[in-house]
């Protein structure tokens, strides 16, 4: 496959792990702790387990597997809301694939379904809108769910649903932004993080410019990088050049797809449709200022929330998980008491074993090489 | 079987109308004209009078080997009809090959339908003319059926179950639980193509891709490849799950570990994009016309070229070895050296969001 093959090139990737080791064994000298470096976005974690990355690293690397999954950031308040509007009865609710197996406190979007609420898996919203409009005397809910790279199709599904009068159709608007999220994060005390791997899709629409904080504020390098195994090791070691030479920078490994300016256009849509929230609840982070986003008020109508008169319940996650100290790197997916035993991707507990871009979904599914205390375990 | 003879007498044939009605599950004359224009004259199966049951020789049956086998299998697939077969096609082959990977040659089929109120007419006759076709083509005949129609939303369009009995090879042991370290992992092709060509096909990603469906009945194939090699320990087809379901099957089963390499398993270049695109893994698509072949060392290399010459095998590789490794475990080693689980799937794969 043309311009994937490329970056999946085995040769290119030994180099790539020869000079990491080089670099990784000079470093390594006088240090007491491994290097941890924080891959943000879910799809890193994905393809870090799929081609078995890890294994392949040395030692003194570690990554943390970052708070990038919009699937496993969603609040269980949010899931019961979502059943409750696809409960309706004139309601079709149409949604990613991925979203539907995440639990609520009643039970989820796929239990719904088969319970006989209208359900419908989708590609992308604008076939929610192909639904309106093949539906109009049925309410097609949309849910818009994802960072800057799902925010702005949703917005412009909003902007077309505006221009043709398709009054059946809203958006129940989850959407979130990545940058207060990294920032409560840096403000975390005992945060052991040296350096960010950050998103590459994100970044194709908000460019790199935003990221200026975490190299000038925090001094922590990030490199923004492209899905592909030859993308992180490369995006790794860029990571490590930046520590070794004691620089904090903002880099773009990605540029193939990242314009450093990301998409104007992209974020022209957004600002035209959505408006920051005061706050927004990530589960296992809790509420964080200016972190979710919703329907500005000439597009009210479009706004499932007002439209159905949410109440905004707020659940509380099991006690017994530990999801958030996974995602800001303080626990090992396998050092929580509930992997693996009451959490399993079957019956998920906890938010991060839900999604396969969750990090513990990820460790149960692949099978992190550095988790010894699975062994015996499943 | 049944000889196929003339029939001594029948009704002048009644014009059909242009769907199917209630009435044509009612046990009437209406049921009975459906049945006979659509099912047994298609099927060309009947021999002499209509009876309840299938009639069989036992004597013969015998002389083919040395136990029976027996299985069934029911098939929902929507569409009805795809690029490379349709639901009748995947009947007749589904049942074939859950029979021939029992090291079974496959005697006889039966076809129960269940129709929903309002099908057209047409549809009933391309799937049973396909099914006709598929069951001539490889030999096994359609010898007994049912049909039933329900009320509109009481089923899909057109479900059908398909029973076979076949009759295994004397002395041939194959099974889920007989791997052992060292044998060796064989595919007869490209994996993945069904479960990529279904979903394409029900259209509504829009993707640009002619996808086919792998769908083929396997029982030649797998005799020419147990002539070959007489002493294979297990053949699965790898439908529902993909390759990763059949290999941690027979991983659990056989108590045994299994290595397969990524380099080696035989993926289409338009099924892989797919996969990417969808966030999709192609080692747990469905395929109806790929088995896994678990073989001893020493016949690997027969059993590959007697896969490789036949023209359901021409893309067969050997993509991996079960070994002595974490009973139950499949690991897959990745293009550049990395490891990784290759775990029983939970529930359908959903595609990732981005």
């Amino acid at each position: 496959m043309r311009y994937v093959d490329e970056f999946r090139d085995p040769a290119l990737a030994r180099g790539l792990i020869r000079e990491i080791e080089t670099l990784a064994a000079r470093m390594e000298r006088g240090r007491d702790r491994p290097f941890s470096i924080m891959e943000v976005c879910g799809g890193h974690t994905h393809a870090i387990f799929r081609y078995g990355l890890e294994g392949l690293l040395p030692d003194i690397i570690e990554f943390v597997h970052g708070p990038g999954c919009p699937v496993c950031v969603l609040p269980m308040g949010r899931v019961d809301d979502c059943v409750t509007i696809a409960e309706r009865p004139n309601v079709i609710f149409a949604t990613f694939g991925d979203a539907m197996r995440v639990p609520g406190s009643r039970k989820s979007l796929l239990a719904a379904k088969a319970d006989g609420a209208d359900v419908r898996m989708v590609y992308s919203p604008l076939d929610a809108l192909a639904l309106a409009r093949r539906n109009p005397d049925r309410e097609v809910v949309f849910f818009g769910l994802g960072f800057e790279t799902t925010m702005p199709s949703t917005a412009l599904t909003v902007l077309r649903a505006a221009r043709e009068g398709i009054a059946n159709f809203s958006i129940f608007c989850n959407h979130i932004t990545i940058i207060p999220t990294l920032r409560s994060l840096l403000e975390m005390p005992n945060l052991g993080i040296d350096g960010f791997i950050g998103p590459g899709h994100v970044s194709m629409v908000i460019g790199i410019e935003p990221y200026r904080f975490i190299a000038e504020e925090f001094l922590k390098p990030m490199v923004v990088a492209g899905f592909e195994p030859i993308d992180l090791l490369q995006s790794l070691l860029m990571v490590l050049r930046q520590l070794d030479e004691g620089r904090a920078a903002i880099e773009n490994q990605y540029a193939r797809v990242v314009p450093d300016a990301g998409n104007p256009r992209a974020m022209g849509a957004v600002d035209e449709v959505y408006e920051l929230r005061p706050t927004f609840e990530w589960r296992g982070l809790g509420s964080i200022a200016h972190s979710g986003v919703r329907l500005r008020e000439a597009y009210a109508s479009f706004d499932a929330e007002r439209r159905f008169a949410m109440s905004e319940i707020q659940v509380a996650d099991p006690e017994s998980c530990r999801c958030g100290e996974v995602l800001t790197g303080q626990l090992k997916p396998w050092a929580c008491p509930m992997f693996g035993t009451a959490c399993t991707p079957e019956t998920p507990l906890g938010a991060l074993m839900v999604s396969s871009e969750g990090a513990c979904a990820a460790y149960y599914q692949y099978g992190g090489l550095r988790q010894p205390q699975l062994e015996g375990a499943a | 079987m049944n000889p196929v003879v003339p029939r001594p007498f029948r009704a002048p044939r009644r014009t059909l109308p242009k769907s199917v009605t209630l009435a044509h599950g009612g046990g009437g004359s209406a049921m009975r004209d459906l049945i006979d224009e659509v099912f047994i004259d298609t099927f060309n199966a009947t021999g002499g009078a209509p009876e309840d049951q299938a009639r069989f020789d036992l004597a013969g049956l015998m002389a083919k080997g040395d136990r029976l086998a027996f299985t069934t299998d029911g098939f929902v697939v929507d569409p009805l009809f795809f690029p490379g077969g349709d639901i009748g096609k995947l009947a007749v082959c589904g049942t074939i090959n859950d029979l021939a990977v029992g090291a079974a040659r496959p005697v006889a089929l039966s076809c129960a339908v269940i129709i929903e109120e309002g099908l057209p007419l047409d549809t009933l006759w391309a799937v049973a003319r396909s099914m006709a076709d598929t069951a001539h083509a490889a030999g096994v005949p359609i010898v007994t059926g049912d049909t039933k129609v329900v009320a509109r939303g009481a089923c899909d369009k057109l479900f059908i179950t398909t029973t076979g009995i076949g009759v295994i090879r004397a002395g041939m042991e194959v099974g889920i639980g007989r791997a052992r370290p060292g044998d060796v992992v064989l595919v007869n092709g490209q994996l993945g193509d069904h479960g990529a060509a279904i979903l394409n096909a029900r259209g509504d990603l829009a993707l640009d891709a002619e996808i086919r469906s792998d769908c083929a009945a396997l029982h030649d194939l797998i005799d020419t490849l147990v002539t070959a090699a007489p002493g294979v320990r297990t053949l699965r087809d790898a439908t529902r799950g993909g390759v990763a379901a059949v290999l941690n099957e027979l991983a659990s089963a056989s108590g045994v570990g299994v290595c397969i390499r990524e380099l080696d398993t035989p993926i289409r270049s338009d099924v892989q994009g797919f996969c990417e695109i969808l966030g999709l893994d192609p080692l747990y698509l469905a395929n109806e016309g790929k088995i896994v072949a678990i073989v001893p060392p020493e016949q690997a290399e027969a059993a590959l070229r007697a896969l490789r010459g036949h023209p359901l095998g021409r893309d067969a590789a050997k993509i991996g070895t079960v070994t002595d490794g974490r009973p139950g475990r499949v690991v897959m080693e990745t293009r550049f050296g990395g490891e990784r689980i290759v775990d029983m799937l939970v529930g359908d794969q959903l595609p990732r969001i981005c």
